[in-house]
C-alpha cells in the first residue's frame, strides 16, 4: 500500500512539474467548436464546456493542488508545531491560553470555518490558503502539545534541564525530535486532507477562480454537462480521488513504520 | 452526575469563543463590511441606513453584547434578501438537514459495522484487504464527485432513483449514500482496529474455552466492547457529516442549511451567513458533548479527573 502510495503520489507530482513542458498544451486555449468533444488523440481527455484541453488543465491543477497542500502543510506544521511545543513546555497560563483558542478551533467542524472565512475574505486561492491554514494549525499544535507535556518528564529531559540546557534548546535537540515521526504522519494524511479540501471550496465557488484551473471547479463547472459530456467530471474526479487515496496510502504505511503501538494488523 | 455537571461546565467557555468567533466574522470583511454587501455602486444613504440596521455603527464592545443578548434570545437578526428572520429561515431548513444527516449516519452504520467485522474474522484474507481498500478509497473519494457519478449511474441510466430535490425516500437515497460513504469507510477502520483488540483480550479466550460458537464470541462478546470507541468515532465524524450537508445539498438540490449557506454567501447575506455557521457549530459542539456523556455512560472507566 505505501509502494503505491509513492507511486500515485509520484506521479502526479512528476505530471504536474514536467507536464506542461512535455505536452506544450494552453490550460485557458479555447476551440469553440470543439466545445465537449469527447477524448482523441489530438485531446486524450476531451474538451470542456468552452472548448479548452482537459489535460492540460488536469496538469495545471495538479500544480495547484500540490502547491496547495504543500504550502497549508507547511504553515500548518510551522504553526501548530511551535504554539503546541510551547503551551506543552510553559504550561500554566500560556497553555490554558493555547488550549482554549484549539478548543474553540475544534468546535467548528471541517471545512466549516474554512468556508466561513473564504465567504468573509472573497473567494480566491490565496484566501483558501490561508484559511485552510488558519484551521489546520490545530491538529498538530494538540498532537504536538501532548507529546510535550510527556517527555517533559523524561529522565533524559530532566537531565538536560539540570545540566542548564535552555529551553528552546530542550525543546529543539531533545524533545521534539521525537515527535517528528507522529508530524510526519499527520502532515502526510493533511496533505490529502488540504488537496481535497481545496477542492471542495472550489467546488462550492468558493476557491480558484476562472480561468484557472483547479480540479474542484473543472468537477463543478462538468456537473451540467454529466449527461451529453462525461468526461468533464471523470477526469477531474479521478484524479482528486488517486492523488488522495496516494496521500492516504502514503500516511497509513508511514504510521504503520514509525508508530510503534499500531501493527499493520491492527489498521 | 459530577461528571455531567463538569462536561457542561467545560463547554461553556467553548460556546462563548464559538460565539466570539462567530460575531468577529463579520469584521473579518477587508475595508468596509456594509459596503462589501450593498456592492460598489451602492448609494452612501444605502450604506449608512444598512449600517445602522445591522448595529455596525455603534462601537465594538456595544455590538458584542448586542449580539450575545440576542444570541440568548434566539434572535439572530433578520435577512438582508428576504427580510425573514434567520432563526425561522434556518428552522425551515432543519427537518430536511436533520433528515440528510441522520439518513447518511443510518446508512454508514449499516454498512461499516458488518463490513469492519468482517474484515477483522476473516483478517488476512482478501475480503479483508478488499474491505480495507475500499474505506480507503471511500475516505479519498470527494463526496461532491460521488453524488454526480452515483446520480449518472443510478437516475440517468438506470432510471431508479431521483436525480435531485427533496419529497419521498427515494430522493433521500443518493444523497445519504454520497454523504455516508466517507463515515462509512471511516467506521469500517475502526470497527475493525478494535474488534481486533478485542479479540485478542484473555476474555475472549475465555469464552472460547468455554465452547461458545464463534459467531457468538463476536457478536455477544468482543463487538460489544470494541463498538464504545466506534460510539465516540461516530460522534466525532458528525462534524464532517455537518459540513458534508453543505457539499451534498449543493449537488442534489436538498433543500437544507448547507444549501441556504451556500445561497448566502453568493447574495452576501451575511446575518443568514452568520446563522447559518453559529447553527451548525454550536449543534456540533452539542454533539460532541452528548457523545462524552454517552461515552461515560457505555464505560464507566471513563471520567473527567
Amino acid at each position: 500500500m505505501t509502494r503505491l502510495g509513492v507511486w500515485l503520489v509520484g506521479v502526479v507530482l512528476v505530471a504536474g512539474l514536467l507536464g506542461p513542458m512535455v505536452l506544450p498544451l494552453d490550460p485557458v486555449a479555447q476551440e469553440l467548436p470543439l466545445r465537449l468533444a469527447g477524448p482523441s488523440w489530438s485531446h486524450p481527455f476531451g474538451l470542456d464546456e468552452l472548448g479548452r484541453d482537459i489535460l492540460a488543465r488536469l496538469l495545471a491543477g495538479a500544480r495547484v493542488s500540490l502547491l496547495v497542500g504543500m504550502v497549508v502543510v507547511s504553515v500548518s506544521v510551522t504553526v501548530g508545531v511551535t504554539l503546541g511545543a510551547i503551551a506543552g513546555y510553559a504550561g500554566g497560563i500560556v497553555d490554558d491560553a493555547i488550549s482554549r483558542v484549539i478548543d474553540v478551533l475544534l468546535a467548528f467542524p471541517g471545512l466549516l470555518l474554512a468556508i466561513a472565512l473564504v465567504a468573509v475574505l472573497g473567494p480566491s486561492l490565496a484566501h483558501v490558503v490561508l484559511a485552510l491554514s488558519l484551521i489546520g494549525w490545530v491538529g498538530y499544535a494538540r498532537l504536538v502539545r501532548g507529546h510535550v507535556l510527556r517527555a517533559r518528564e523524561w529522565d533524559y529531559v530532566q537531565a538536560a534541564r539540570a545540566l542548564g540546557a535552555s529551553t528552546p534548546r530542550i525543546l529543539l535537540r531533545h524533545i521534539l525530535p521525537s515527535a517528528l515521526p507522529a508530524v510526519s504522519v499527520q502532515a502526510t494524511l493533511g496533505m490529502g486532507a488540504a488537496i481535497l479540501s481545496e477542492a471542495s471550496l472550489s467546488f462550492l465557488g468558493l476557491g480558484v477562480q476562472p480561468p484557472s484551473p483547479s480540479w474542484g471547479t473543472m468537477l463543478n463547472n462538468g456537473r451540467v454537462h454529466l449527461l451529453d459530456a462525461p468526461h468533464l467530471t471523470l477526469f477531474p474526479g479521478v484524479a482528486i480521488a488517486l492523488l488522495v487515496l496516494g496521500f492516504n496510502f502514503l500516511g497509513d504505511g508511514l504510521r504503520d513504520r514509525l508508530d510503534p503501538h499500531t501493527t499493520p494488523q491492527a489498521n | 452526575m459530577r461528571y455531567l455537571a463538569r462536561r457542561l461546565l467545560l463547554t461553556i467557555p467553548v460556546l462563548i469563543g464559538v460565539l466570539t468567533l462567530v460575531f468577529a466574522l463579520i469584521h473579518f470583511i477587508p475595508g468596509d463590511p456594509v459596503q462589501a454587501m450593498l456592492g460598489e455602486t451602492a448609494a452612501p444613504k444605502d450604506v449608512e441606513e444598512l449600517r445602522h440596521r445591522l448595529g455596525l455603527d455603534a462601537p465594538l464592545t456595544t455590538q458584542y453584547v448586542r449580539f450575545m443578548r440576542g444570541v440568548a434570545h434566539g434572535d439572530l437578526g433578520r435577512s438582508l434578501r428576504t427580510g425573514q428572520s434567520v432563526v425561522s429561515s434556518i428552522a425551515e431548513r432543519l427537518p430536511a438537514t436533520a433528515e440528510l444527516a441522520l439518513a447518511a449516519v443510518a446508512l454508514a452504520v449499516v454498512i461499516a459495522i458488518p463490513l469492519g467485522v468482517v474484515a477483522a474474522v476473516r483478517r488476512g484474507s482478501w475480503i479483508d484487504h478488499a474491505a480495507m481498500v475500499a474505506a480507503l478509497a471511500g475516505v479519498s473519494v470527494p463526496g461532491f464527485w460521488l453524488g454526480p457519478l452515483l446520480a449518472f449511474f443510478f437516475s440517468v441510466e438506470l432510471g431508479w432513483l431521483p436525480v435531485s430535490g427533496r419529497g419521498s425516500w427515494a430522493h433521500l437515497v443518493l444523497p445519504a449514500l454520497s454523504l455516508g460513504a466517507a463515515l462509512a469507510a471511516v467506521l469500517a477502520r475502526m470497527t475493525r482496529a478494535t474488534l481486533l483488540e478485542e479479540l485478542s483480550q484473555p476474555y475472549v479466550q475465555a469464552v472460547r474455552a468455554k465452547g461458545a460458537s464463534p459467531a457468538r464470541v463476536v457478536v455477544r462478546h468482543a463487538l460489544r466492547n470494541s463498538l464504545i470507541p466506534v460510539v465516540t468515532l461516530l460522534g466525532l465524524q458528525f462534524g464532517a457529516v455537518l459540513t458534508g450537508t453543505v457539499v451534498t445539498e449543493t449537488v442534489f438540490a436538498w433543500p437544507g442549511i448547507g444549501r441556504l449557506l451556500i445561497q448566502s454567501i453568493g447574495f452576501r447575506d451575511y446575518p443568514m451567513v452568520q446563522g447559518c455557521i453559529l447553527f451548525i457549530a454550536v449543534t456540533y459542539v452539542t454533539v460532541n458533548l452528548v457523545t462524552d456523556l454517552v461515552y461515560g455512560t457505555l464505560d464507566p472507566r471513563i471520567r473527567y479527573e
